[in-house]
């Protein structure tokens, strides 16, 4: 008889595993694990920040327009506590002087060059292993087949993975847990952040507004305005 | 101290036969130039037809033709005596070949006092060692005496004695024939001649006499054989490098084939590694070609390692990538640098899952794909110039820099160029960023932070008075 029952999985896990969509939103939050550093996108996420050993995926009309801002802070909390992460195939050269400031701690940072094909194949080995913490990738041609492999091996590692695209593949359907568009200021209205799809919870129908930077605390000389 | 001699009547014939397919056909060892060819050694097989070591291979040829013979070769001997050195290393940190006369002989000794504890007793070490040596197919005598000369003495007369006390070694070295106390031959000939047959007669003969006669080599040994005077040789040390080759028995063109004689040599590698407790950081896989320069692929790790199967996982990465020009007829493995190893720490609550594989063992799976210098890691540098206040390192390290008041961007442009926009609005700026005069990169520029028409935030600059010219973009704010 006790063995029968072994495999009936508790209502509360399931529940809080966030696999059973219920109709209505719950009313008490589970306590974050990954907080965004966000407080109104925390709101929204079922997770109550980013989803644990999931792909999520990032949509950028450009680059440049806040998509580390969004990530900072969690980057800084995981390096500081001797978490490793790994940064692939990034567009830029990740300034060391502008990611310090944010607080992270390069000391646990790992970088890889790689072309298209091969950023794909170096993102699934570093989160299938499970050693990094958080694995941020912009791979150029990333296909469902290819999101579907990085979402898989993020479970298997129990690794974050984020994935940078461009904001055209948002009508493309996608297997990430977590997907968000990021809005830049134009002429349609300010910077905001539209949740296009959270596993287990209600996408918000309505877009978040996000201050794409921190304020600037160093002075505008009167010269330089002129 | 207790010493043990490991005495190999037949090393040579052993280190042969060994490896021989056919170890019970009649076999003969030929030594000796080429008008007088002698017989060094034959196995029990040969000496059935009538052959023995010393005979004349003309009247060994005139007994029978059914024999196989190989010529003798003393390096082949000594890699023998290595390897049997190396084997014993495992049971005992002090392990010498021994050379008393200044001539290497075919025996090994090693100290057994200290290893007792962990292998023993006696009889159990004793019954381990003779398993080890036959299954390895060496013929060899054990003897066991207070010092590492008179072991060697007793393993030529009895095998398997075991005597620890010096008084029981006194007494058992006083009844061995003068003939088999190992002295030279013409000093063992002259003392026969002189009616001393044994050692306890020389033992009670007068020193001084035995000195004027004979010379001081012949009391130097007695009183080494008794322990009365100290008796230094060299002992064994494993090699500082590895060096293993392997003849293929057929060609071999595609890397495939090779993967599986290479398992075989980086598993050598790693148990050899485990065994001096080190790692290695760096080795060379040679591919042996007929008519063709060998292929050289390079393995290279940014840390000592010593898994066998990270180490054939590398060697695997860098073979698939190699090219081979023509088929190859052999292998052979070299690490030459053999550094230290300090196996990476765990926490032992650890929260992570214990099949996670370490990053440093990711680490060199992404190099062997991606290239050497694919991974890396940034580091601030003391350096006021934004093309300068990085570098890239293999490996991350921590850094005490200063976090730069200024604001600085996370995106950096390796390259500046023009940002081409007509309604930027100035956030914050002039930054001066005047540097670098003294070294060839001189920089004269000031730093504002603009906001595009777009929302992006960039981080741009303009030469020092210039007031027309576009801005160049050099970061984003992202």
């Amino acid at each position: 008889m006790a063995a029968a029952l072994k495999p009936v999985v508790a209502l509360d896990t399931l529940l809080s595993d966030r696999r059973v969509w219920r109709g209505r939103p719950t009313a008490a939050l589970p306590t974050p694990t990954q907080p965004t550093g966000h407080a109104a996108l925390d709101a929204v996420l079922p997770w109550g920040g980013w989803p644990e050993a999931s792909l999520t995926e990032l949509l950028l009309p450009a680059d440049g327009i806040g998509e580390l801002r969004l990530l900072l802070s969690t980057l800084a909390r995981l390096t500081q506590a001797g978490h490793d992460i790994a940064i692939i195939a990034p567009p830029y050269l990740p300034y060391p002087a502008g990611w310090r400031q944010a607080g992270v701690d390069f000391a646990h940072v790992h970088l890889l060059d790689a072309t298209p094909r091969d950023a794909l194949w170096a993102s699934e080995q570093c989160l299938r292993t499970g050693c990094l913490s958080a694995v941020l990738s912009w791979p150029m041609q990333a296909d469902d087949r290819a999101l579907r492999r990085l979402q898989v091996a993020a479970d298997t590692g129990g690794a974050m993975g984020f994935v940078f695209r461009e904001a055209r593949a948002e009508r493309n359907p996608s297997p990430a847990a977590l997907r968000i568009a990021i809005d830049n200021t134009s002429s349609d209205g300010p910077a905001q952040l539209r949740v296009l799809k959270c596993r287990g919870g209600i996408a918000p129908v309505r877009p978040l507004p996000f201050s794409i930077h921190a304020p600037i605390h160093a002075p505008v000389h009167a010269v330089a305005a002129a | 101290m207790s010493w043990a001699c490991i005495l190999l009547p037949q090393l040579a014939l052993d280190g042969v036969l060994r490896r021989h397919p056919q170890p019970e056909r009649p076999f003969a060892l030929v030594t000796g130039p080429a008008q007088k060819r002698v017989l060094a050694a034959v196995n029990p097989a040969a000496e059935r037809l009538g052959l023995h070591a010393g005979q004349a291979l003309a009247a060994a040829h005139a007994l029978s033709s059914g024999f196989a013979t190989l010529e003798y070769d003393p390096d082949d001997v000594a890699r023998a005596r290595d390897f049997l050195a190396a084997w014993a290393y495992r049971y005992s940190s002090q392990v010498g070949a021994v050379a008393f006369n200044g001539i290497a002989e075919d025996a090994i000794v090693l100290e057994i006092g200290a290893s007792l504890r962990l292998f023993g007793p006696w009889p159990r070490f004793e019954r381990q060692l003779r398993e080890d040596l036959t299954a390895l197919g060496f013929t060899h005598r054990i003897a066991v005496a207070p010092n590492a000369r008179a072991a060697w003495v007793l393993a030529g007369t009895q095998d398997g004695l075991a005597l620890t006390q010096p008084p029981t070694l006194h007494t058992a070295l006083a009844r061995i024939q003068v003939a088999h106390a190992r002295l030279d031959a013409k000093t063992a000939q002259a003392l026969h001649a002189m009616g001393l047959r044994r050692l306890g007669q020389l033992f009670a003969a007068p020193r001084a006499s035995l000195a004027q006669r004979f010379g001081n080599g012949l009391l130097e040994h007695l009183d080494r054989l008794r322990g009365d005077a100290p008796d230094p040789f060299p002992l064994y040390r494993p090699p500082d490098r590895f060096d293993l080759r392997l003849e293929l028995p057929y060609e071999i063109e595609h890397s495939q084939a090779l993967l599986f004689p290479v398992r075989r040599m980086t598993a050598d590698l790693g148990a050899f590694l485990a065994g001096r407790d080190g790692g290695v950081q760096r080795f060379v896989l040679h591919l042996e070609h007929e008519d063709h320069p060998d292929t050289e692929v390079v393995v290279g790790m940014l840390a000592a390692e010593r898994e066998p199967s990270l180490l054939f996982d590398l060697a695997r990465g860098r073979l698939e990538q190699a090219r081979i020009p023509a088929p190859v007829r052999g292998l052979r493995l070299v690490a030459e640098e053999l550094p230290p190893f300090v196996p990476a720490g765990c926490e032992l609550f650890d929260e992570r899952s214990s099949q996670a594989m370490p990053w440093t063992i990711l680490r060199e799976r992404l190099r062997a794909r991606l290239g050497d210098d694919a991974v890396y890691a940034l580091a601030p540098a003391d350096d006021h110039r934004p093309e300068r206040a990085w570098r890239r390192t293999p490996l991350p390290a921590g850094t005490k820099s200063e976090i730069e008041p200024a604001p600085r961007p996370t995106w950096l442009l390796q390259r500046p160029i023009p940002l081409r926009d007509s309604t930027l609005r100035i956030l914050a700026g002039p930054e001066r960023v005047e540097s670098g005069w003294w070294d060839g990169g001189d920089v004269r520029r000031d730093y504002y932070v603009v906001e595009t028409s777009s929302g992006q935030r960039a981080w741009t600059y303009r030469g020092v008075g210039e007031t027309d010219t576009p801005f160049m973009l050099h970061g984003w704010f992202a």
